[in-house]
């Protein structure tokens, strides 16, 4: 596999990404006409059926659905998804502007998810077959069992009700993200503090660790030099699906912890019937996801020199 | 892959399938069935073991503390909600309804997941292009958000959940299913039967099937624990069981109002979820050792 081809791959999964992003996007905007007149959301029982036709023309709410889907693509291409119907603000800077908020949460959620899971599985995985490993074994167990809204509101229960050490909820300083984080990361790092043991348990049964035992290496060096990298193969396969699993975790956190993101706001904007903040929230998602997937694809090769040589 | 190679015979489903003789594992599993039981014969037998109407309102007898502490009232066992509702009774509701989930949505996404992936897997070209695409899509659709859209769209109901998780999970059997045959398709017993003019449906559902269904057994139960997670996340969102409807997500979503009074009525149905999806990942791991040859060394 030379170079060639792996820029030949690379194009060829965006333009994969690009058609999975555009059938979404067509899925959402067609279920979402099929909704009660997002009109009715906005006005009340004193205004007129003029005034409601008015405002649905001024919407691009009327004529058949096939063209207003095609007027939506047509803007859609050039990164107008209309103005909300709320604010009437552009639709994606709407969304723009809660993505920070979204991006910090999910980030700091994803290194907490290595920063526990990665060491206990390797723990685990040295120390097999012992009461460590059975509890570190139960306790991924249980992080992947707890529901997560769940262990937010205990959370919320105990340390910031209980004993006032944290904030219920809002952003703000650090403080404000460290429950919201636990909530969200807990899962995913019982999944990679999983894969970590396995992979670990796999790969310290190899010949090349035996070699390099044989060799008079010191066990440390062994360990997060040669075993650690083969390791953390399947732990990078699988962030991308974690990247999908955060995102859909994040409406869930955001809401139990007031967090101002784009799960919450697309919570609302669903709710209210602010379809074009809905479209560009959700373009915002499936894209990231996207590209997320990709990203962990083109990160093999530096992971893994088997494939970077082409031996495979 | 190569442990597969070896089981060319068609694998028996419950082979292998023996509690090891070892007392630990014996000591863990049995509170697990226990568990088990338990969350059956409530989501079964709800509405004769029960003493109170889930639904029925009683002010009078709002937020009474669980009959194991102080002040509790033994007549309602884990106490009352804002409503006066017996928990007891919402719990064990609730588990009819995560049951109901469980029982339609595992076998229907696993029916409809294995189906695709046969094709996918065994046609390959075009099929195998338009399913994985498909697949693709479903997986950068955020579920939760769908649901939500749905339930704005067509009203919050338990069908609509019931849909929307069979639209989210077929998915991943499909993906397991489809690898699966790939690998098994070169295999030389595949590649005999083809060779002495079995059809293709004979092939896939003599030959590759019966090497696959230890996988989708033992996907179809680690799913039981995401299954009822997911419905308890959108009940929670309140955009799963139409309002009043005893559901764990729901009794968590109106306890939450309460919590800092009054600590039961979100303690006991997420005590509920956590023992039941805990269970059920505990089994999933269990049978995934004993019937998956491949993951067997891993231990």
């Amino acid at each position: 596999m030379g170079p060639q081809s792996i820029s030949t791959i690379l194009v060829s999964r965006l333009l994969q990404g690009i058609l999975v992003v555009f059938v979404v996007i067509s899925v959402v905007f067609l279920v979402s006409r099929l909704a009660r007149n997002p009109v009715e959301y906005l006005t009340t029982d004193e205004t007129t059926e003029e005034e409601k036709e008015l405002l649905k023309e001024q919407l691009g709410l009327t004529g058949p659905i096939g063209i207003q889907y095609v007027n939506f693509l047509v803007d859609a291409v050039q990164l107008d998804l209309g103005n909300s119907f709320i604010s009437a603000r552009p639709a994606l800077s709407e969304v723009g502007s809660r993505a920070s908020k979204t991006l910090q949460l999910g980030a700091s959620a994803l290194i907490f998810s290595l920063v526990l899971g990665v060491p206990l599985g390797i723990i685990a995985a040295l120390y097999r077959a012992t009461p460590t490993d059975w509890v570190a074994r139960f306790l991924a167990v249980l992080g992947q069992a707890i529901p997560n809204f769940w262990l937010g509101l205990i959370l919320i229960f105990f340390f910031a009700v209980q004993l006032d050490l944290m904030p219920t909820g809002g952003s703000g300083g650090v403080e404000h993200l460290v429950l919201p984080t636990i909530t969200l990361g807990l899962l995913a790092s019982a999944i990679s503090m999983r894969l970590t043991r396995s992979g670990m348990i796999d790969v310290m049964g190899t010949d090349f660790v035996r070699t390099a035992r044989a060799k008079g290496l010191r066990e440390s060096t062994i360990i997060w030099r040669h075993a650690l990298r083969h390791a953390l193969l399947p732990v990078a396969t699988i962030l991308g699906i974690q990247v999908g699993y955060m995102i859909a975790g994040t409406v869930i956190v955001e809401q139990v912890f007031a967090w101002p993101g784009i799960g919450r706001l697309m919570l609302h904007t669903i709710l209210v019937g602010d379809f074009p903040v809905m479209i560009a929230g959700i373009l915002v998602i499936s894209t990231s996801i996207v590209v997320a997937n990709i990203l962990v694809d083109l990160s093999y090769p530096i992971i893994d020199p088997r494939i970077r040589s082409g031996a495979r | 892959m190569a442990a597969r190679a070896a089981a060319a015979a068609p694998a028996s489903l419950l082979r292998g399938v023996r509690l090891g003789g070892s007392w630990q594992r014996a000591l863990l599993l049995a509170p697990a069935v226990i568990i088990l039981l338990a969350f059956l014969t409530a989501g079964i037998f709800a509405d004769l073991l029960s003493a109170y109407d889930p639904e029925q309102i009683v002010l009078q007898e709002r937020l009474i503390l669980p009959a194991f502490q102080d002040g509790g009232n033994i007549a309602h066992p884990l106490g009352t909600d804002n409503l006066g509702r017996d928990i007891l009774a919402r719990v064990m509701y609730g588990a009819r309804v995560s049951l109901l989930v469980v029982v339609t949505c595992i076998p229907a996404s696993a029916l409809i997941g294995t189906l695709c992936g046969l094709l996918a897997g065994w046609r390959l070209g075009w099929w195998d292009r338009f399913l994985m695409r498909i697949v693709d899509v479903q997986l950068a659709l955020p579920a939760i958000l769908f649901a939500l859209l749905i339930s704005v769209v067509f009203g919050a109901s338990l069908l609509n959940v019931i849909l929307i998780i069979i639209i989210f999970s077929w998915s991943g059997y499909a993906r397991l299913v489809r690898a699966d045959v790939l690998s098994l398709r070169e295999q030389e017993f595949v590649v005999a039967a083809r060779a002495s003019g079995a059809s293709d449906r004979r092939i896939l559902f003599r030959h590759v099937l019966p090497n696959i269904v230890n996988t989708i057994v033992i996907m179809a139960t680690l799913d039981v624990p995401s299954v009822i997670l997911i419905e308890a996340a959108l009940s929670f969102l309140n955009i799963g069981v139409a309002p009043g409807t005893p559901s764990w997500g729901a009794m968590i979503s109106e306890g939450r109002n309460f919590m800092t009074i009054a600590w039961w009525p979100i303690w006991m149905p997420g005590i509920a979820i956590l023992l039941v999806s805990l269970t059920g990942n505990l089994f999933g791991d269990w049978l995934r050792d004993r019937l998956d040859p491949r993951l067997r060394n891993v231990r």
